[in-house]
């Protein structure tokens, strides 16, 4: 008698459960077989390296967006904000060429300010969604909206490039690697595994679950709601400036048109991974592959005629709407 | 067009005499339920229910939660299929497809969850899906006067053009009224209509159901409140775990026999012997504390191994104090603990000084009901179980521990919060406050909506709990709860305290006195002693 | 950057420009210039020198007045083209139609309130609507780059393709060249969008690295997409396997093949300064009274190591 709602335990839920949990990954091995079946470099070193390595911005940024999303938040304004990192990187490292000379020390002080500014730029968003009260939809849509036009103003409507010279230097930082292994990769995979960690294992990816799930309950359960909301810009901000560190070496440049439409890919890998828009349950790995799913659509297409060109974006939505309609059926209660 | 003319449930009540449908409870059944029963997977929740709802008939369903009633009910009113039997109305099977159809032949439910969009007006609310309308355009100013209408029948004076999240729980659950009133509905089913209400607006809903009833209305009613029953049923159906009990007039059942058979067993006493006598230090002290707009210069102590109640009438404040109290509100003025001054800005300040608050809403405040039991155990005390990492192992110890302490029963132990029955999660939320180990635990509302078993084992916890050195501090709405737990009871009104009985003085009349604000003579009201928080 | 293929309209404009007084009407004329957003270098060229045209001739002229909108999309030009014709009071409208079909309308509306009309690089759908037309070349652009693949494969070869944004600019662009190379035993392996955008170009040649075994050349049709290529090239080390012809005249690229770069070979000319000299002349029907009308077509002019000085303007930022 103590709970009749509670019964519904059919074994077809747990099946539904079952792909709850585990349809991000099947629609990727799927992929991956179709990928393999059409094109046999498909599972080359080098197009699996080329994948993987142009995921990783998406990716580092998508990990950042699972906990903002996660803690019932939003964050439109990344892919304006890499490009402006991204120009401020290259301003930066012009301006200190003449000072320090063409080597690592102008590119470490590119890194840092790049840090630096994801930093402030994600504590402004965070701020105003916490202590002014603003949705986070409309304070990062505003957001997003100055960090490009920043850009523009920055880059004269132009492309900003870097110093030949130190692009030199600072390009091993996209194409080099430790034992064969993109650095990218390295870094993308080092930030999802830590970011999964912090989801699962720590007190602050309790907290974030917890004020999605319901902030009302997180504040009578001592959490500090505001403090932890921030911390999710905050620290998303410092993930879109380690991406932008891995992006500007590999063209060097910034432009208006840097990381256009990254959040939206970032926010569409985050709910294909199974992460609930609205807050309350996110995980990180799923993020990860729903990042890997993104890339490889694009990549089989690329690698094939199968379809008119014309048609890419249809095919991609049809698979990002199919990997979510593989994992919903649960009612949250 | 202006659909249903006959909307004559939503205008004033005809008198008794010239009701011109007027059906006798001699007539037939007009809703009947012949050997139902339903189950959810394997989980049988009802066995067999034979059940008659008659023309003119108030029928009051009681049971513990979990008994069932709200599943009957759903059965009853088209939201779920039954697993076996049928439904008859009027004498004829029926298998609504959906509420929506069930709606259609006159069988409405009113949820014990509010059912209302809360952005929208309240006449929105009332005339929502059935919306009056002249040619294409809704017919505004007519739904207004309608809205006004019925609301003023049931006595709750809002304005119909307010937005439904701006109304209080009592108005919320009048408009829901209004709304299977509008609907002219032929049998009306209740889900514990009271549970939010205070004696006084129940006064008012009962009116109502009597005027209903006069006109022919089948009432299908459940409640917790056991007195009730006398003042508004004609019948009443007990069930217990699924299967019929008995069913007979009211006037052959006494409130001990009706909980008796709720339970199955005698209920000598439910109340357990109280608590020893508390120590001599006094634990906390509060002096001339102030919420702002809630709490006015409030002052009282509290010793160890003490239970102190709380009593007062709606909006007198209590809860806003306590939240005050540890940080969930801006307030000001001096608290100390073990005789030191303390500044406590924060939910996270009050536990760190092991002062520990257990909410009135549990699913509102207390519960994230999508998540398991082990995440919402630990909520409140995660720092103890994290270094840098969260230790599943000792979590599932404590849950286990938990389980155990408190009793709490559910089927899986991953199965979200939110499906467990009300006085689990009532359990399970005092298992999280209590995880905190604090010295002084304040209850607010620590029985509201549970069964009457359930009730006895939380009296029976608090009552451990201050034997073994912990201070409590209860607030309730139920004047036998206090009475039966707490040492010493402090009354408030409007924000300020009235006056502190203790021992011998413990009595409904003196309580009533300091809450209804007078000097004397409140004798004739000690009827009103469901006071509650607004 | 000031490189005009028209000597005669070369010498009306330094006619004009050397009589800075000469100004026939006292009045003062509003000429408004509707050009796209500057969302990738070539528009971002267009930006800039519209600005730098504007800047210049409201400088010389007391009595020229400019009203500069720039838009992201057509829908936003539209409104743009409303407005100047609504609140701004312009006599004369320049504009770089942002996609010739939506356009149309909007711009016959301004010719039939009587003002003085002259459309950039995107023809509109309707003929005879505009005053003066100053485009650069797109099937020329096309053929003159067939014609290099061709010279420079007499044998034939393996090619890769990456295309703009699905554009009527960009199917005439590629039709020519596809003409252009018929017959030639130059195999087109793949064609793809790169939407005229670095990342997306150098996304799409890492993708045919891994495809194609064997490329001979590659046409990224843009100086933006070129860049691209050739970081992927660069990093899938088979620099020496193949070369790239991009498009436009970016600097860089310029640069590259004046300094006989063998990834870089040549250019194509598609210069984003036609809308200065697009203002420029409709500046001067007002200041000189000059009759101004017609058609100017610029060449898309193939740069070589030989002629690459000619065409290299370091100040540019394009």
């Amino acid at each position: 008698m103590s709970a009749e709602a509670s019964t519904p335990a059919a074994p077809a839920r747990r099946m539904r459960i079952d792909l709850h949990v585990w349809g991000p990954l099947v629609a990727l091995v799927l992929l991956i077989l179709l990928g393999a079946f059409l094109n046999a470099n498909f599972l080359s070193y080098g197009n699996v390296t080329n994948v993987l390595a142009r995921s990783a911005f998406i990716g580092i940024i998508a990990v950042g967006m699972t906990f903002v999303i996660t803690a019932g938040g939003l964050d439109l304004s990344v892919g304006s904000m890499a490009a402006f990192i991204a120009g401020v990187m290259i301003i930066v490292m012009n301006w200190l060429v003449p000072e320090l000379g063409a080597g690592w020390p102008v590119v470490l002080a590119g890194m840092g300010a790049a840090l630096l500014v994801g930093l402030v730029a994600g504590a402004v968003n965070g701020l105003l969604v916490t202590r002014a009260g603003i949705e986070a939809f409309i304070v990062t849509l505003g957001t997003m909206g100055i960090f490009r036009s920043l850009v523009t103003w920055l880059a004269d409507g132009g492309t900003l490039s870097l110093n030949f010279e130190v692009r030199e230097v600072y390009r091993p930082v996209y194409y080099g690697g430790l034992f064969g292994v993109a650095w990218p990769i390295v870094v993308f995979a080092v930030i999802a595994v830590i970011g999964e960690i912090v989801m699962r294992r720590t007190a602050f990816g309790r907290h974030c679950a917890a004020i999605g799930s319901n902030d009302q309950v997180a504040r009578y359960s001592a959490i500090h709601v505001d403090t932890v909301r921030l911390l999710t810009y905050v620290f998303l901000g410092i993930l879109v400036g380690i991406a932008t560190i891995m992006y500007v070496p590999r063209l060097g440049s910034a432009s208006s048109t840097t990381g256009l439409l990254w959040e939206l890919e970032a926010i569409a890998a985050v709910i294909i991974g199974g992460t609930v828009l609205k807050g309350g349950f996110g995980r990180v790995w799923g993020t990860a592959v729903g990042v890997l799913i993104l890339s490889l659509i694009d990549n089989i297409l690329n690698l094939t005629d199968l379809v008119s060109p014309y048609l890419n974006g249809a095919i991609q939505g049809v698979i990002i709407i199919l990997a979510v309609v593989l994992q919903r059926g649960r009612k949250a209660g | 067009m202006a659909s249903q003319p006959q909307n004559g449930a939503a205008e004033p009540a005809p008198s008794a005499g010239n009701a011109p449908e007027r059906k006798g409870p001699a007539e037939g059944p007009v809703l009947a339920a012949r050997a139902v029963s339903k189950s959810f997977g394997p989980v049988q929740v009802l066995f067999d229910i034979d059940f008659e709802l008659r023309p003119g008939e108030v029928h009051a369903l009681i049971g513990e939660n979990g008994a069932g009633k709200s599943t009957l009910m759903k059965c009853l009113a088209g939201y779920q299929p039954a697993s076996g039997g049928e439904i008859l109305l009027r004498g004829r099977p029926v298998a609504f497809a959906s509420s929506e159809e069930a709606e259609k032949e006159g069988v409405v439910l009113i949820h014990q969850e509010f059912n209302l969009a809360e952005q929208l007006s309240a006449e929105a609310n009332i005339f929502l899906g059935r919306e009056l309308k002249r040619g294409p355009f809704l017919d505004t100013a007519l739904m207004r006067k309608r809205s006004a209408e019925v609301l003023r029948e049931l006595e709750t004076p809002v304005d119909p053009a307010t937005p439904v999240s701006a109304l209080s729980v009592s108005q919320k659950q009048m408009v829901e009224i209004a709304k299977a009133l509008v609907r002219n509905a032929r049998v009306l089913i209740m889900d514990e209509p009271t549970a939010v209400l205070t004696r006084r607006e129940a006064e008012v809903l009962f009116r109502q159901i009597e005027r209903l009833k006069a006109d022919g209305v089948a009432i299908l009613y459940t409640s917790h409140k056991l007195d009730e029953m006398e003042r508004v049923a004609d019948k009443v159906t007990i069930l217990r775990d699924g299967h019929h009990v008995v069913t007979a007039p009211v006037a052959e059942l006494s409130e001990e026999d009706m909980a008796r058979q709720m339970v199955g067993r005698d209920l000598t006493d439910v109340f357990p012997p109280k608590a020893p006598e508390p120590g001599a230090s006094v634990v906390l002290e509060v002096e001339g504390f102030s919420v702002p707009g809630y709490v006015k210069d409030v002052s009282f102590t509290l010793r160890q191994g003490e239970i102190l109640g709380f009593a007062g009438l709606v909006g007198s404040g209590r809860t806003e104090l306590m939240e005050g109290l540890v940080g969930l509100r801006h307030a000001s003025g001096t608290v100390r603990l073990d005789g030191n001054e303390v500044h406590i800005a924060s939910p996270r300040d009050a536990v760190r000084h092991g002062l520990a608050y257990l909410t009135e809403d549990r699913k509102g405040h207390g519960l994230l009901l999508g998540k398991g039991m082990r995440q919402n155990l630990t909520l409140l005390g995660l720092e103890r179980f994290s270094r840098i990492f969260i230790d599943e192992k000792a979590e599932e110890a404590a849950l286990d521990a938990a389980i155990a302490r408190f009793a709490i029963r559910a089927p899986r132990r991953d199965i979200p919060v939110g499906n467990l029955s009300g006085g689990n999660q009532q359990k399970l939320l005092l298992a999280k406050t209590m995880l905190v180990e604090p010295a002084i635990l304040i209850a607010d509302e620590p029985t509201r909506g549970i069964d009457i078993g359930t009730k006895q084992q939380i009296y029976g916890f608090i009552t451990e709990l201050a034997a073994e050195g912990h201070a409590i501090i209860v607030i309730s709405s139920e004047m036998a709860e206090v009475i039966g737990l707490c040492h010493r009871i402090v009354v408030m009104r409007s924000g300020r305290v009235m006056g502190e009985v203790s021992g011998e003085e413990i009595t409904e009349n003196e309580i009533v006195r300091y809450a209804m604000g007078l000097q004397q003579g409140a004798e004739e009201r000690a009827g009103d002693d469901h006071v509650r928080r607004g | 950057m000031k490189k005009r293929a028209m000597s005669l309209v070369g010498a009306a404009l330094a006619a004009a420009i050397a009589l800075p007084g000469a100004a026939l009407s006292q009045e003062t004329t509003i000429i408004g210039v509707s050009i796209p957003a500057a969302t990738h270098g070539w528009t971002g060229g267009v930006n800039f020198h519209a600005q730098e045209a504007i800047d210049r001739l409201e400088q010389e002229y007391e009595n020229l007045d400019f009203v500069l909108a720039t838009a992201g999309d057509a829908g936003k030009q539209v409104s743009d083209l409303e407005d100047m014709l609504a609140t701004r009071n312009i006599d004369a409208l320049v504009v770089l139609p942002f996609e010739s079909d939506p356009l149309t309308g909007p711009v016959k509306r301004v010719k039939d309130a009587g003002k003085f009309v002259t459309v950039v690089d995107r023809g509109l759908a309707q003929e005879g609507i505009e005053d003066l037309y100053v485009a650069g070349d797109n099937p020329g652009f096309g053929r003159n780059a067939g014609e290099f693949f061709k010279e420079k494969m007499p044998d034939g070869g393996k090619i890769v393709v990456l295309r703009g944004i699905p554009t009527v600019i960009d199917n005439q662009r590629v039709e020519a060249f596809q003409t252009a190379i018929e017959g030639s035993g130059i195999e087109i392996l793949g064609m793809e969008h790169g939407n005229w955008n670095r990342d997306d170009a150098f996304e799409v040649m890492q993708d045919f690295l891994s495809r194609f075994p064997e490329i001979n050349a590659v046409w990224a049709s843009d100086d933006d997409m070129a860049l691209g290529v050739i970081e992927a090239i660069r990093q899938a080390n088979r620099q020496d396997e193949m070369w790239v012809l991009g498009g436009a005249g970016m600097k860089q690229m310029i640069e590259r093949v004046g300094d006989n770069d063998t990834m870089v070979p040549a250019d194509v000319l598609y210069p984003p300064s036609m809308i200065a000299t697009a203002i420029e002349l409709t500046a001067l029907k007002y200041v000189s009274g000059a009759a101004i009308e017609g058609r100017y077509i610029l060449n898309s002019t193939l740069v070589t190591p030989e002629n690459a000085s000619q065409y290299y303007y370091p100040d540019s930022p394009f």
